[in-house]
């Protein structure tokens, strides 16, 4: 018979505002096996750990079951306390009175009978617990950084820097994301490239990492400390380790009209190209679509011009194999389609555009060597409105946008009518908002100069529609400060459009089985103390794929990511999950169904000996799980129809006893 | 496929070619309209007066009647619908209001329970495209169609739940249906001046001409509207382009237009 202490937690007023937690450790106090009962205000504080370890040695405890939060936010914390005080840290049970019981209760009856009842069902499984050891695996000492934007590239450098390998994933042709197209970065007004190229140069120049551009993550098998990962490098058709990245080729191609992505399709490319002059790898690169030798094999232009013979017509796809202990996700944004949002004209207008390629027409490397021209007659806009907000804050019955704050657009729309009215002090510049918010060092201070300094016009209030007018822009609003309907007349219409995050994550989120909200941002493992780690071991978030972010919050998150990735690479061994599934020979009749329903794929069957009761012998095909790779998930324990399989620490007849102390 | 179908006042006399000619392209498309027996006015305008039920009985009753037959109910004109819809939702999430207009009611309770779509909901959602499609036998090729909104049939969006109320595409998606082209221009979803124009024939000039110029510079041959009022204001303001009625276009391209005059 175990002896089994129970210690209720008040939570401060958490649990103890909506449950009798006194009543709880009363009524639990007559549970079969308890023969200790106490409650405490903050149970997972020092002195309440304190308390548990002298309840141990006083009762001589074989088993503790803590009523308080979700196991999710503090199960390790007691197990510590639990092996602290000599017990075998898997005889802990926690009974979650708060999430799942004081937080959706409303009254205290309600709320105490359902703690008691969580309670006798989490001391019913004690008292079927055994002692657990887990298994060790090891790490394989190498880190995947997917995504080569600002986020992937700085999480890479602070690896590299701790002295582990690192591959950088990234699916365009060079790493540098959406910070090689900015012109300045908010507060200080730093030009981007600037402070980004030297970076992706370091990236180049350090042995430890390796960048595989245009290439993307097909597969990941494995777990925390051992993932295996394939990768396609997608056919470039030149030979990355020939090309000197000399531009040649890319002067001399006939085909001309390839639209050019970098700059957002303002202008055009060649079907060889380098995306800027300052790309990591600076590699050429064809667009397959446009190349007439690939198309109908009639050209062949660059490699007559390549001197360094790196043009490579019959190149294919490959995939490459590779093992890493840790997976860093920076899978980055994109703004959003203007497509449902045409009543602000952005397919009928050309000069109806968007803040990511207002950001290419300042910049000095753009599609207007940084001259603000308006893209319709290449004429000088003499008033130029911004419009906050398209697509952010929606409402939640509109369906064509986003109910979060993208974060970023009050910032940069700043900074865009601050840098006009500095180049171009004739030109009008007006920013409609529905709240400007600019909480961050130095944000708000910045925002101020370009209303008090700069004169640009803030006005409180939506665009309902802007209506192309002969060379005009018609911009109708609401004033809401002054109560009035607006008309004003605009030469470009810049659009701060919200972001989501990039389609490539929602198929990786599932090849990682890492999880994701409802507008795709991936999860992290808690919203407040673990921000860059994704609830599956191994799998960490650095950037704009855990949600909106700028780019001083995005290098923090960058570098919070390595340093767990450090933390995780630095470690031999691994300690595993001991509860994983376990099957029983005997029982087992190797049928395969919990082969075919494991995720994981931990099961395999083996031929077995088996001794019979009259001497003789035979074999059987039996089912046998690697507990390394299994995760504990328990599909074939439920599967299995000899009951066979059973999970350690979940066992069948621990799960039946709870459900017996709940419905007595 | 039987619906129950509210008609109401005004296209019983003024804009007798939107009720007809919605019957007509229904029963090509397969859908049978069965007209409530004794329905009265909708209630003219959905009032957002706290106290106010008398206006909105009617409405209810057409409601209850499309239930006992265990239909839907089928609309055509944008304000009977706006009211129709409005008065539902209201039954359905106001229980204060929906408390006095059941004391009002002889039989049983009404708690919003019937199914409203108005005619291009019908087509769009339970006719679909293809349907229309297949059914055409005039296709308005090379016809250059601005589809006219107006405001009460998008808004407020929160109830009429129809189409995004600033970009909409209804009505442009059954102009492409029928082989025409849909002209989209700007005002399309903006007001038409209402009843603003018994007292300020001005401003509701103002409104209707904002539209129809908008139309045409789009370079627009017709305006087609699900509208009474809309056409009203339009025509009234001396808009220089014809505009027609969704359903009477709908029957053009399918074939069941009586009037050979074009």
């Amino acid at each position: 018979m175990q002896r089994i202490g129970v210690f209720v937690c008040w939570c401060g007023t958490n649990i103890a505002g909506t449950v009798d937690v006194v009543a709880v450790a009363e009524a639990l106090k007559k549970e079969p096996g308890v023969v200790f009962s106490d409650n405490y205000q903050y149970m997972c504080s020092q002195a309440g750990q304190d308390l548990i370890k002298a309840a141990v040695k006083e009762h001589n405890l074989t088993g503790i079951v803590v009523c308080s939060c979700s196991p999710r936010m503090h199960e390790a914390t007691f197990r510590k306390t639990a092996a602290a005080a000599g017990l075998n840290p898997y005889m802990v049970e926690i009974a979650n009175i708060r999430e799942q019981c004081s937080w959706v209760h409303k009254d205290v009856p309600t709320g105490t009978e359902k703690a008691i009842i969580l309670g006798k069902a989490a001391v019913a499984k004690v008292n079927l617990n055994v002692p657990l050891t887990p298994g060790e695996s090891p790490v394989t000492k190498r880190a995947l950084v997917i995504g080569g934007g600002i986020a992937g590239i700085q999480t890479a450098l602070d690896i590299a820097d701790a002295g582990f390998e690192v591959d950088i994933v990234e699916k365009k042709p060079t790493i540098g994301g959406k910070m090689a197209q900015l012109d300045k970065t908010f507060p200080t007004l730093d030009c981007a490239a600037c402070i980004l190229t030297p970076k992706m140069v370091d990236v180049a120049q350090n042995e430890k990492i390796r960048i595989f551009s245009y290439s993307e993550v097909t597969e990941v098998k494995g777990f925390v400390g051992n993932f295996d990962v394939t990768i396609k490098k997608k056919a470039r058709y030149v030979k990355e380790e020939l090309c000197t990245g000399c531009g040649a080729c890319t002067e001399k191609c006939p085909m001309k009209k390839v639209p050019n992505d970098f700059n957002l399709n303002m202008d055009t490319k060649r079907a060889i190209y380098i995306p800027f002059a300052q790309a990591v790898p600076k590699v050429a690169t064809i667009d397959a679509d446009y190349c007439n030798m690939l198309k109908n094999g009639k050209c062949g232009v660059c490699s007559k011009v390549c001197a360094a013979g790196a043009i490579d017509y019959t190149q294919k796809d490959e995939f490459i194999s590779e093992k890493y202990g840790a997976i860093v996700v920076a899978t980055g944004f994109n703004p959003i389609s203007m497509d449902k949002f045409d009543e602000f004209a952005y397919n009928q207008s050309k000069d109806v555009i968007t803040s990511l390629e207002f950001e290419r027409l300042t910049n000095a490397a753009g599609p207007t060597a940084g001259k603000l021209l308006r893209p319709s007659d290449g004429k000088h806009p003499e008033k130029i409105v911004f419009v906050q907000c398209v697509g952010s804050r929606c409402d939640a019955c509109n369906e064509k946008g986003k109910e979060y704050c993208s974060k970023i657009c009050c910032m940069y729309t700043a900074k865009h009518a601050m840098l006009t009215r500095d180049k171009y002090p004739d030109t009008d510049v007006t920013v409609f908002y529905i709240d400007v918010r600019t909480p961050g060092k130095n944000f708000d201070e910045f925002y101020r100069r370009a209303v008090e300094e700069y004169g640009v016009h803030y006005i409180k209030g939506m665009v309902g529609k802007v209506i192309p007018d002969g060379d005009k822009l018609i911009v109708q609003a609401s004033d809401l400060i002054a109560g009035k309907q607006l008309k004003i007349d605009a030469d470009l219409v810049v659009l701060a459009a919200a972001i989501e995050p990039d389609k490539s994550a929602r198929p990786l989120a599932t090849m990682l089985t890492a999880s994701m909200d409802t507008n795709d941002f991936f999860t992290e493992a808690h919203p407040k103390l673990r921000p860059v780690e994704s609830p599956t071991a191994g799998v960490f978030l650095s950037g704009a794929c855990q949600g909106p972010k700028d780019i001083p919050e995005t290098v923090a998150q960058a570098g919070a990511a390595a340093s767990k990735v450090i933390g995780l690479l630095a470690k031999d061994k691994l300690t595993g999950n001991p509860c994983v599934a376990q099957s029983n020979e005997m029982m087992c009749n190797g049928c395969s169904t919990c082969e075919r329903v494991c995720p994981y794929g931990a099961i395999t069957y083996e031929d077995k000996e088996f001794r019979m009761p009259d001497r003789s012998t035979l074999i059987r095909r039996v089912a046998s799980v690697n507990p390394a790779v299994c995760q504990g998930c328990g599909c074939c324990t439920v599967a299995c129809p000899s009951g066979a399989m059973d999970l350690k620490g979940f066992a069948s007849e621990q799960i039946i006893a709870e459900v017996d102390a709940i419905c007595k | 496929m039987k619906f129950s179908y509210f008609p109401g006042c005004t296209l019983k006399n003024k804009a007798k070619d939107l009720d007809n000619y919605a019957r007509k392209c229904a029963e090509v498309l397969g859908v049978t309209l069965e007209e409530i027996e004794n329905w009265q006015c909708c209630g003219g305008v959905f009032t957002t007066a706290k106290d106010e039920v008398a206006t909105k009985l009617s409405s209810v009753r057409i409601l209850k009647d499309a239930l006992k037959k265990e239909q839907a109910l089928v609309t055509v004109c944008s304000a009977c619908h706006n009211v129709v819809k409005q008065t539902n939702y209201a039954m359905q999430n106001d229980k204060e209001f929906a408390g006095k207009v059941n004391r009002y009611m002889a039989e049983d309770e009404y708690n919003g329970e019937t199914q409203i779509y108005h005619y291009l909901e019908l087509i769009r959602d339970v006719i679909g495209y293809d349907k229309v499609k297949e059914c055409t036998v005039n296709p308005l090729a090379g016809k250059k169609i601005a589809a006219y909104y107006g405001c009460l049939l998008l808004r407020p969006n929160s109830v009429m739940r129809m189409d995004d109320p600033e970009n909409p595409s209804i009505i442009e998606d059954l102009i492409r249906a029928i082989g025409a082209e849909a002209v989209v221009y700007p005002y399309r979803n903006e007001c038409c001046g209402g009843y603003v124009r018994l007292e300020d024939a001005k401003l509701s000039d103002k409104k209707s001409n904002a539209v129809s110029e908008s139309a045409k510079k789009a370079g627009a041959d017709v305006i087609v509207t699900a509208c009474p009022l809309c056409k009203y204001n339009l025509e009234k303001s001396g808009c220089e382009i014809p505009v027609v009625y969704i359903t009477e276009l709908l029957a053009e391209a399918l074939g069941v237009k009586e009037d050979t005059n074009e």
